[in-house]
């Protein structure tokens, strides 16, 4: 919200640097935004009446104008904007003049036209802000005198001010300036506005009634007549001008000003023009509508909305949110029926977020506004309205109670919380001037809250008032000393191994939204079930990913259309699978998946999956024959723990989706389940003594089945050599030549070494026979290679 | 026999020897004057024809004279051991500029795991656990246990993402870290220290300085007797911690659900050092982040009993950290991962 200074001071004695105010209302939890200047550097700027326009040569965009300023001579000057005519009155810088943000006028040549001096917008001299044309002043000002002192405008200080959900007095300036004033023990004062009532009866000239006091706890009406609408005097003008509002009319400006001011909104019917004489509250009926104010037709009564109606129950306004136009102040307007009421918070931010329609009014209203004090904002509307006469009394249906119940608040208890050694009588110190009533006694106080903070209900809130005025810095900073030692999960501490050795494998690390596109997982070849956004922002970005794959194949697309074919990035992230039916999330699981784009594919996945595998000790886990989708049909493997259960793919990315997602080349891929691939508890890997003894190699090639897998034969090697054997390593596939079509040669290099004796030529050739034969019974057609 | 015939012998060995032009050579030298078939040996031979006394002082010459021979031969061995090693390595002499690129190549963590690892290891370090959680999550765990029933307006500030399953707007991308709060309360008995990171979303406009899916790190202390004081001191020493010895942070009052008293934290400004710049607005302070001690209805919804524990929470943006120390213009090139900007760090 936009304070001016000037408003705060007819609370509070504020005086000394604007900018050291600023940070006491950021201290106080009034976050100054910006601090603007107004009024200042307007020395020098004159009031001036165009006496002759001519236009300049070969220049359709400026004009040579000539200003009486009241001297002997009209002054000649260049001038840009086209908004006015020979006769107008408007503001003129002379040269010298420093304008706002250090603009200084100088003479100047235009065109060949001398210039000397400056027709001002309000924009340039920071009185409003329409920079299209210049500002054009009333006519009756006397020609050369200081603008400043014929508008009469003072130099003020404009605060923007962020204030918190919790603090809906301090939408208001006495509320921001209660808060100031206490912090800097300064003496706050609200005057008592009255103004005198007439004799006439509200009740013989208006009627209210209310069939929702829940969502109404309290709705007043009072009557005036004889009122004259008329532009406000320019100091109310002004002033709602600088807190950003439009002035439009007496009444109205009236209206806002009492609400920027106290925070109490209220709504000027003309009373001529509402049916009945008289308002009513109710609650919308399902499906009901009504044009607001701002032309448009809403629909209510999907929930609790609160109506306000004619005496007829016509709606006339939305309760709390806007009026309607149908009983709109207008120039006729003579008899007008202010409402004031409070409606209740919660109800007004349900409709409010329902029908996506926020006023000023429902900001304040949906925080709280303060139900007792209505009675002063209807007495200033009228003193400022200085116009009409309030008719005697006010119709007031109330079920507010007239007092708030008290609030124990332990003195030991707020120290405790706080770290703070204060006793009950500093504690009444801060309570007091914000509107408390507190009072001390054994060790506690009795706190009662003023109907203006309807956020302090508990002893809690209370806390956070008597640190916010104690002043959070303040407070001695401790540091609290943790009984544990710190320490990652055996979990956390594998994920970052992984991602160590997959970096070292100069694989890169890649992060997505966890949200898709529609069609996504289906260009991925993937089941498209997945949950969708109820009411997303961007159609990309509307459907939870079941898979890593759409995201990175993505990224690599892009590198690719950056001439960076040949990326290899992973990514450890969640994925969501369908939730089963009652249950309330989806399958979230964390994985790990890689995507290598290259000439390779499924060779350089699967070498990569082993030094995972090796990095992380998980000798159990194995591949199994198989394929998913989006996956490379034949060259695509299942990658299974000790107890047979899946812990991912390793392969390649299915030749159709790489083309699809306009990849090129060859992606190799990974993807596991971190749950199964990670430990969840330490790994101590037992050592074996390395035998000192020399050791023997052997190579053997078989000729084996394509319908073998080459692990099958490494196992049957493994249980063969027995204890002996120490080292297998694969080193040559070859098919062709004289091995037959359906068959390839799979060579392995066998180490053998014994830690008990050198091993002889005759245990060697044993073990080499032992097998052989191995290999040979346990796949038919197998043999050694010749 | 006398000294002129082995000094000449003498002479001629050293000639021999010092004109050895490779190791092979001085081989063969040492060979033709040492050997068993040498000149000197042969002197030896001779020395038995000589009285006893002469054959003793003539022996003592030879002797003497062999001596030199040897140690001429195992300099000259040394230097052209020299000589040799010289040759052989000028012969594989290598540019290292002129290598060509290939494997091994390094990969690169993105600046946001860089960034949380570190935060992590800062906590780890001030005796903190890191708990975790689910991304997608109730509306309970999102808002109701945190204080923040159904239309309290503070929900309209979290831009959340429902999802279409079950009760309208009950499953939605976590907006915050807290709901990790309550599910460590509800696992864990007290004292309770741990952080925790991990991504949220907020349905919201990409620019510059946002993204919708991004990562915070909040804090948790729930113990007997915390106080405010320890949350501010908390704050002060991680703030210290991370961005170094000079810097400092402050509170001011603030609004959150699930926290009271609650506060904005604000840290001094790197790029001015705090004496006010363009980035903090001429503040010298940069705001990072929100804490406050748990609210105790918080407690409420997770059984504690608020009278016996205290504690306090604080969260911040490690995208933000990161945005900050490494100078990125705009977030959203992050979710692009490209290469080019990957490779950087």
């Amino acid at each position: 919200m936009r304070v001016p200074l000037s408003w705060l001071r007819d609370f509070a004695p504020f005086e000394g640097d604007p900018v050291a105010l600023g940070e006491t209302f950021d201290d106080l939890g009034m976050v100054v935004e910006g601090i603007e200047r107004v009024g200042e550097g307007l020395d020098g700027v004159v009031v001036a009446r165009v006496v002759d326009i001519q236009p300049i040569k070969k220049a359709d965009r400026i004009r040579q104008v000539h200003v009486d300023i009241g001297g002997p001579e009209p002054v000649q000057v260049v001038c840009g904007a086209f908004n006015f005519d020979v006769g107008a009155v408007v503001p003129f810088a002379t040269v010298g003049a420093v304008l706002p943000g250090d603009f200084e006028i100088t003479a100047r040549k235009m065109r060949g036209v001398d210039s000397f001096g400056m027709i001002c917008s309000s924009a340039e001299l920071r009185l409003a802000d329409d920079a299209e044309g210049i500002m054009l002043l009333p006519d009756d000002l006397p020609l050369g005198a200081p603008v400043a002192e014929a508008l009469g405008v003072e130099a003020d200080v404009v605060y923007d001010l962020a204030i918190e959900g919790n603090r809906p007095d301090a939408n208001s300036v006495v509320g921001v300036a209660r808060d100031a004033a206490a912090r800097l023990k300064l003496p706050f004062t609200i005057p008592t506005w009255t103004v005198p009532r007439g004799a006439t009866p509200v009740e013989s000239l208006a009627s209210i009634a209310v069939d929702t006091p829940d969502l109404c706890p309290r709705f007043t009406a009072t009557a005036l007549k004889g009122v004259h609408i008329e532009p406000s005097p320019e100091w109310i003008a002004r002033r709602l001008t600088l807190a950003g509002m439009r002035p439009i009319n007496n009444v109205v400006d009236a209206s806002n000003y009492v609400m920027l001011e106290l925070g109490q909104p209220t709504h000027p019917y003309d009373l001529d023009r509402l049916p009945g004489h008289g308002l009513s509250v109710r609650a919308a009926r399902p499906g009901e509508t009504i044009v607001t104010l701002d032309g448009v037709e809403r629909r209510l009564g999907d929930g609790d909305d609160c109506l306000i109606c004619d005496a007829n129950g016509a709606p006339v306004g939305i309760g709390g949110i806007m009026g309607g136009g149908s009983s709109e102040i207008s120039k006729t307007t003579t008899r007008v029926l202010l409402e004031a009421a409070y409606f209740t918070p919660m109800a007004i931010a349900r409709t409010s977020k329902r029908i996506g329609l926020r006023s000023e009014a429902s900001a304040r209203f949906e925080r709280g506004c303060d139900p007792l004090g209505i009675e002063r904002a209807v007495e200033r509307f009228c003193q400022l309205l200085g116009t009409g006469e309030p008719a005697a009394g006010m119709l007031d249906i109330s079920t507010v109670p007239a007092a708030r119940k008290s609030i124990t608040v332990r003195v030991g208890r707020v120290n405790a919380l706080l770290g703070t050694s204060l006793d009950g009588d500093a504690m009444v110190s801060y309570l007091t001037p914000i509107g408390f009533a507190a009072i001390a006694s054994d060790g506690a106080l009795d706190v009662v809250p003023p109907s203006f903070r309807p956020d302090v209900t508990t002893e809690i809130e209370v806390v956070e008032e008597v640190a916010r005025h104690h002043g959070y810095s303040n407070i001695e900073r401790t540091v609290p000393r943790s009984p544990f030692v710190g320490s990652l999960t055996p979990y956390q501490k594998g994920r970052r191994t992984l991602k160590a050795v997959l970096v070292g494998a100069g694989v890169s690390e890649a992060m997505f939204s966890p949200l898709l596109a529609p069609g996504d997982h289906e260009r991925a070849g993937l089941p498209g079930e997945a949950l969708p956004a109820s009411d997303p922002l961007a159609r990309e970005e509307s459907v939870l990913r079941t898979s890593q794959l759409p995201g990175l194949l993505k990224s690599l697309a892009f590198n690719a259309s950056h001439r960076n074919p040949e990326v290899s990035l992973f990514e450890v992230g969640h994925t969501f699978g369908m939730p089963s039916p009652g249950d309330p999330l989806p399958d979230e699981r964390e994985r790990l998946a890689v995507v290598l784009a290259g000439e390779e594919g499924a060779p350089a996945a699967k070498r990569l999956l082993d030094v995972i595998l090796d990095a992380l000790h998980r000798t159990d886990v194995s591949l199994e024959a198989g394929s998913t989708e989006g996956l490379h049909p034949t060259r695509t493997a299942r990658i299974v723990d000790g107890d047979g259960q899946a812990v991912g793919w390793v392969g390649e990315v299915d030749p159709a989706v790489v083309r699809a997602f306009d990849v090129p080349g060859r992606v190799g891929w990974i993807e596991a389940d971190l749950g199964l691939l990670l430990p969840t508890e330490r790994v101590y890997v037992q050592s074996q003594a390395v035998s000192k003894l020399p050791s023997s190699d052997i190579d053997l090639a078989f000729v084996v089945g394509d319908d073998v897998p080459a692990a099958a034969v490494e196992a049957t090697l493994w249980a063969a050599g027995g204890e002996l054997l120490v080292g297998l390593r694969l080193f040559d596939v070859f098919r062709g030549g004289h091995v037959p079509e359906g068959w390839r040669s799979l060579a392995y290099r066998l180490r053998f070494q014994a830690t008990d004796r050198t091993l002889t030529e005759a245990d060697l050739a044993e073990v080499r026979t032992r097998c052989i034969a191995a290999v040979e019974t346990a796949y038919p057609g197998a043999r050694l290679r010749a | 026999m006398d000294a002129a015939e082995i000094d000449l012998i003498e002479k001629t060995g050293l000639s021999r020897i010092e004109s050895a032009a490779s190791l092979d050579d001085l081989r063969a030298a040492e060979t033709e004057v040492l050997g068993k078939k040498s000149a000197i040996a042969r002197l030896n031979t001779r020395l038995g024809s000589l009285s006893p006394d002469d054959r003793k002082a003539v022996g003592q010459v030879i002797n003497h004279a062999r001596a030199r021979l040897q140690a001429a031969a195992d300099e000259r061995r040394v230097a052209l051991g020299a000589e040799e090693r010289r040759r052989r390595l000028e012969a594989e002499r290598l540019d290292l500029t002129e290598v060509l690129p290939g494997p091994p190549t390094r990969g690169h963590l993105t600046l946001i795991t860089q960034t949380r690892d570190e935060l992590e290891d800062l906590f780890v370090g001030m005796g903190y656990a890191v708990a975790e959680g689910p991304e997608v999550e109730t509306d309970w765990y999102n808002f109701e246990a945190l204080n923040i029933p159904k239309a309290h307006p503070a929900r309209s500030g979290h831009d959340s993402l429902y999802f279409e399953w079950g009760e309208p707007e009950s499953t939605l991308l976590r907006t915050h870290t807290s709901p990790v709060q309550i599910r460590v309360m509800q696992t864990q008995p007290p004292p309770i220290y741990s952080i925790m990171p991990g991504k949220v979303y907020r349905k919201d406009t990409p620019d510059a300085r946002h993204t919708p899916s991004f990562s915070q790190l909040e804090g948790l202390v729930v113990d007997r007797g915390i106080t405010f004081g320890d949350m501010a001191g908390t704050i002060d020493t991680f703030t210290r911690a991370y961005f170094g010895p000079g810097m400092r942070s402050r509170l001011r009052p603030a609004y959150f659900p699930f926290t009271e008293p609650s506060a904005e934290f604000e840290v001094t400004c790197a790029i001015c050092a705090g004496s006010g710049c363009r980035t903090c607005s001429g503040t010298g302070w940069i705001e990072l982040g929100g804490c406050g001690m748990v609210h105790p209805n918080v407690f409420a919804a997770v059984g504690l009993d608020a009278e016996e524990w205290s504690g306090f929470a604080f969260g911040f943006g490690i995208d933000r950290l990161a945005q900050m120390r490494h100078g990125i213009a705009d977030m959203r090139v992050l979710l692009d991962n490209d290469i080019r900007f990957i490779g950087q760090f």
